[in-house]
């Protein structure tokens, strides 16, 4: 799976978490969960656990931490795919 | 205190035979049971296999929360109360506004016994099953007691107190009251006040295990709550909410609103289990002065009451409490009030019992009538050793009447008493 794709999932799972629609029409790997698309912090596990679930992946709480950008869960997500 | 009156504006309800205000209306005045068969008791060999339970679907319980919300919802509690809660708002002709800063004088007393007991028991298994991960963020706020109130005041911007009481049985009737003082005490324009309680065995289980449920009714629901009978055998357990608003009469008169009823005042208090108060018995001195102290604090005199709307569990007790009620009033069996229970269309709604009890009570002084009592042709004659059989009306009475006593006694021996009154427009 490659980038695009990656960050095209990732905008389904974010999608029930924002109101804010333009910036989800606009997401690409600059976009910041919190004060781009105004997520309550306390979704970002419940994010993390749909990403846990879509890529069939664990996330351990350091990279969980780490998550708070699409660059960021994309890496993440790419190098537990690529450990796996 | 001082001169602030207090009215209510606004209803809602979610009960096992109606969940809106006007559907309740008609199915109080009809007499119409909401006691059903519960599949999932009788699977789990519950002694006593019917309840009252509100029937919401998929698309009303969407009207009031959002698409996330629902994702992990597993609390009926929450549901109930904020679906009761938002309705109340709605009917008091208030809009949920969205402004940058919240609404200052308004909040609410929304009470519960516990919450979220299907959510909790999922989580529980999860934690259990190394899986303490797989909770997310939905659990807290979903088991907290205070999750009714935390979703209801979220929706209607409150920024006034915001709290939940939990005094058992008596839940209900204490949240009102505890509005009531807020405004009274010029602290609040506007309370919403209420008490939810949450469906399923989960929460049913433990009154089963007592043996204070009856078992005798199991193939005929819509007979087996039975207060004031000869036949009584325990409660039948219920579920749901109602809610009020509650606001000063000047604001109610200056925004032109709707107004059901004046709440005159009330009392709480509790046995605190001495004489015959235990953990599941009322001490009967704290009933009749819990009844008296409200009366006094209503500021009327005890043969004004006109109607009760009474606890009435249908278990050996309601004998008891209509001879404290005769005893409080200082009344004959003659110039005994009417006194009616709804528990016999319900049953016994929990932490709930005394919001939706009060909902039907405020229905009654608006409205003019007192809803029949059901299940009860053949009375106990214990209690009509102690007052006239024409004190418990078993058909509608059309009648206008002005001040009703609601009272509710709970586990741990507390007890909560209002006095309502019609409110004379103009």
């Amino acid at each position: 799976m490659d980038k695009t794709q990656i960050i095209k999932e990732l905008a389904k799972i974010v999608t029930p978490y924002t109101e804010e629609k333009s910036a989800l029409e606009n997401i690409g790997e600059d976009t910041d969960f919190i004060t781009d698309l105004k997520i309550n912090s306390a979704n970002l596990v419940d994010i993390v656990l749909d990403i846990e679930e879509k890529f069939n992946i664990a996330i351990d709480n350091d990279s969980m931490a780490k998550m708070l950008t699409v660059k960021a869960t994309v890496e993440i997500i790419e190098t537990k795919l690529n450990a796996g | 205190m001082n001169n602030i009156r207090v009215v209510i504006t606004g209803l809602g309800v979610c009960a096992p035979n109606g969940t809106t205000i006007k559907e309740f209306t008609e199915a109080i005045k009809n007499g119409t049971s909401g006691i059903t068969h519960q599949p999932d008791l009788e699977a789990l060999g519950f002694s006593c296999q019917i309840a009252g339970k509100p029937t919401l679907s998929e698309a009303r319980i969407s009207q009031y929360f959002t698409p996330l919300e629902l994702r992990n919802l597993n609390s009926t509690g929450i549901i109930y109360g904020v679906i009761a809660g938002l309705d109340a708002w709605k009917d008091a002709g208030l809009e949920i506004q969205n402004n940058e800063d919240p609404d200052w004088d308004s909040g609410s007393i929304f009470g519960t016994g516990t919450s979220g007991i299907d959510k909790f028991r999922w989580a529980i298994n999860k934690i259990d099953d190394l899986e303490i991960r797989k909770l997310g963020s939905s659990v807290v706020v979903q088991t907290m007691a205070s999750g009714v109130n935390a979703f209801i005041s979220g929706k209607l911007g409150l920024g006034n107190q915001v709290s939940t009481n939990s005094s058992a049985c008596a839940t209900g009737a204490e949240s009102i009251l505890l509005a009531f003082e807020r405004i009274k005490s010029g602290q609040a324009t506007k309370m919403l006040a209420g008490s939810t309680s949450d469906s399923g065995p989960y929460i049913w289980g433990g009154f089963d295990a007592m043996k204070v449920c009856t078992y005798k009714h199991n193939h005929e629901p819509e007979k087996g709550s039975r207060p004031m009978s000869l036949t009584a055998s325990g409660f039948v357990p219920g579920s749901g909410a109602g809610a009020f608003v509650l606001e000063s009469l000047e604001s109610a008169l200056a925004r032109k609103a709707k107004i059901y009823a004046e709440v005159l005042g009330g009392h709480v208090n509790s046995g605190g289990q001495r004489g015959l108060g235990t953990m599941t018995a009322p001490n009967p001195i704290a009933v009749q002065r819990c009844i008296t102290n409200a009366i006094k604090n209503a500021g009327i005199k005890a043969n004004e009451i006109e109607v009760i709307n009474g606890h009435l569990t249908a278990t050996s007790k309601d004998a008891l409490e209509i001879e404290n009620w005769k005893i409080a009033l200082n009344s004959t069996a003659e110039n005994f009030p009417y006194i009616n229970s709804l528990k016999g269309m319900i049953g016994h709604c929990i932490s709930a019992a005394g919001s939706v009890e009060c909902v039907a009570s405020v229905l009654e002084l608006a409205e003019g009538f007192i809803f029949p009592n059901i299940n009860c042709k053949d009375l106990n004659p214990e209690i009509t050793s102690l007052i006239n059989e024409k004190s418990i009306p078993q058909t509608l009475i059309k009648k206008s009447f002005n001040i009703l006593a609601k009272a509710s006694f709970g586990f741990g021996d507390v007890n909560a008493c209002l006095i309502l009154k019609k409110f004379n427009h103009g």
